[in-house]
């Protein structure tokens, strides 16, 4: 089952005749994702891998019954697109682009509040629930399915971690990428509430990094949690003040070191690992 | 990205915060001259980074021949390592009381904040530290901007006698912070004297990401993090003897951390974004390889959008000039055909993050 999207999953592309969005879009065709359509302006009336594209997603939602939206814009267009979801009632939309303003996020963050959607993202690789959708970005074949849930805030980070789970026959449930910059839509805790109520969901990685305290919000929470969780927090040596490649990781004012997370983590009690393997290790012997 | 002082005061400007009169010069008699016209002077290293005070980097001069002696000396300091190639020249300006006004994007609450103390001319870091108490922060609504009780209350804990001259103050530094995609932007000290408050300093970093729509050049500094973000990557220059390549932030940060597991030091931080073609691959390799400390090189690339046979393309290209050993790591989108385009090339192959900096750290020791 899984958590956020099902096989019943109902995608729209947002940028589908991009060259990653139209990528993307024959890749997660392929891994049985249910694409119903996509929107690029100027572009209504042509098809992309089969898929309609239509000029609007107000267009798009009068032929097509999607329920949830994908965003391969480029940053400075990007916000406009997670807008024009919003206001067209899409329930989740997972935004791919790197590079957003982080002013502009700031403006999307309130009005998101006022809507029931959800958005994952923005810099996030998407999620996938093995054998039912993938809507984003992770390789189709790293994926086994089971019964962990990964949340991560890294893109490569998480496939090699989840291609590890699976080499060592440990399947998940679902994996999600809540995204690498400062101001995103959905934080470790509404993932570890959604994976908490989730009946095929055994046991949760969560993979961390430096900058802000999004780990450390989480504690109090998973410390109430009946299921296990097993934490992997990279950065150990990072330098103040530099951004390490994402733009959210970054060690500012003193707060958001690997170290400082790692030792509130220990000291509430929960399991860090130290490598990728050491997950493996670990997930194995919570179960 | 940072601006220097100056830079951040004719900002300032702009918007009628008011700064002392000054003038940018690079060399000594430029500052003896600027100093002829102003009277006392204090004369300020540009430079990118804090403490500048306490290096010596700030100066009192009461006549044009002090100022460019002292303009002389600064001139020829290195500040933490960044080289003082201007210093700025300012009318002199008694404070009778340094204040501090700053505003920042509070990531938990996802919105600006902005934070007051009276006491100034020290950094936030240890106002927060020592006196907290004397800290007022207020959260801005994105969508509604600063409400006229906000910089009225914020106004009250600096001054109460100079409130009127302060909320002005603080909504223009508000319009200075949204207008210009700040991540920060700081008056510290913001002084009141004998002529009203004006702002002594100047600081802004404006968001990366909004360069696009802002109008600030950078300096060409020759870096090799300048490089590495002109080729569209990510590049932290660090001080060991590992130098790494990685497509993903944080597969590169895990790495770095494996690295000193097994008891190497990284010699630098390298995100080489998705999709990376084989040009990016050999342009990475050249930044990473002209710094003289790397000992051994680590690749660790899992494919997503990241093809393993463009990577290894680019690897090719330019393996024979470099005489540095190399451990690659290809897993993910086209991996068997990576593998095999390096395998006659007899280069170190891993498969997985872990063997790789174990391997690379025994290289390293190794040469």
């Amino acid at each position: 089952m899984g958590i956020l999207i099902d096989k019943n999953t109902r995608v729209l592309v947002q940028g589908i005749t991009g060259r990653e969005g139209s990528l993307q879009t024959g890749q997660m065709i392929d891994f049985g994702t249910n694409i119903v359509g996509g929107v690029t302006p100027g572009k209504g009336g042509s098809f992309v891998h089969e898929r309609p594209v239509f000029d609007s997603v107000n267009e798009a939602l009068k032929e097509t019954d999607a329920n949830a939206s994908v965003i391969f814009v480029p940053p400075q267009f990007a916000t406009d697109s997670i807008f024009e979801a919003i206001d067209n009632g899409i329930e989740l939309i997972v935004c791919i682009t790197e590079g957003i303003p982080i002013h502009d996020m700031m403006r999307v963050w309130p009005y998101l509040k006022t809507s029931s959607a959800r958005l994952l993202g923005p810099n996030c690789p998407g999620i996938t629930t093995p054998s039912a959708s993938k809507i984003g970005i992770m390789p189709n074949q790293i994926h086994k399915p089971g019964n962990i849930g990964v949340v991560s805030r890294s893109g490569t980070l998480t496939y090699e971690i989840v291609d590890m789970l699976s080499k060592n026959d440990i399947g998940q449930s679902t994996s999600v990428g809540i995204g690498g910059d400062p101001v995103n839509g959905t934080s470790f805790v509404d993932i570890l509430e959604l994976f908490e109520d989730d009946p095929e969901t055994h046991g949760v990685v969560m993979v961390g990094e430096i900058g802000g305290t999004a780990e450390e919000e989480s504690i109090e929470f998973i410390k109430q949690m009946s299921k296990p969780v097993i934490s992997y927090i990279v950065g150990v040596f990072a330098p103040p003040g530099k951004t390490m490649g994402h733009a959210g990781a970054i060690i500012s004012m003193g707060v958001g070191t690997a170290l400082e997370k790692i030792q509130a983590f220990e000291k509430a009690g929960i399991s860090v690992a130290k490598s990728p393997s050491d997950i493996v290790q670990l997930v194995k012997n919570s179960l | 990205m940072k601006l220097y002082e100056y830079a951040a005061k004719e900002i300032f400007s702009k918007y009628d915060i008011p700064i002392p009169g000054s003038s940018l010069v690079s060399d000594a008699d430029g500052a003896e001259e600027s100093a002829r016209k102003m009277g006392e002077v204090v004369i300020k290293a540009q430079v990118l980074t804090g403490g500048r005070g306490k290096a010596g980097g700030i100066a009192r001069a009461s006549s044009p021949e002090d100022a460019k002696s002292n303009a002389k000396r600064i001139l020829g300091m290195s500040i933490k390592g960044f080289p003082v190639k201007k210093v700025l020249i300012e009318e002199y300006r008694e404070p009778i009381k340094e204040m501090y006004l700053g505003i920042t994007i509070d990531r938990k609450k996802k919105c600006p904040v902005i934070m007051a103390s009276p006491q100034g001319g020290i950094d936030i870091e240890e106002i927060a530290k020592n006196s907290p108490e004397n800290i007022t922060m207020v959260h801005i609504h994105p969508l509604t901007g600063i409400h006229e009780y906000q910089a009225r209350m914020l106004a009250n804990s600096l001054d109460r006698d100079k409130a009127r001259e302060l909320i002005d103050i603080i909504k223009k530094l508000y319009r200075v912070f949204i207008d210009n995609d700040c991540q920060l932007v700081e008056i510290n000290p913001l002084a009141r004297t004998k002529d009203g408050i004006i702002a002594l300093d100047g600081k802004m970093v404006i968001d990366d990401n909004a360069l696009f729509r802002q109008d600030f050049s950078e300096e060409e500094t020759g870096s090799l993090e300048e490089a590495a973000r002109k080729n569209g990557m990510s590049y932290v220059g660090l001080d060991g003897e590992i130098g790494c390549i990685v497509n993903g932030a944080g597969l590169a940060m895990a790495t770095l951390d494996m690295i000193k597991q097994y008891g190497g030091t990284p010699a630098n931080f390298m995100d080489v974004r998705a999709g990376a073609n084989a040009q990016q691959v050999k342009t990475a390799l050249e930044i990473v390889s002209s710094n003289k400390n790397v000992k051994a090189i680590i690749i660790n690339i899992f494919g997503g959008l990241t093809k393993c046979d463009e990577v290894a393309k680019g690897i090719i290209e330019i393996f024979p000039e470099i005489k540095i050993p190399l451990v690659v790591r290809l897993s993910g989108t086209n991996e068997l055909e990576g593998r095999a385009m390096l395998g006659k090339y007899g280069i170190h192959m891993a498969s997985s993050t872990e063997e790789a900096a174990k391997g690379v750290v025994g290289l390293g020791h190794s040469n």
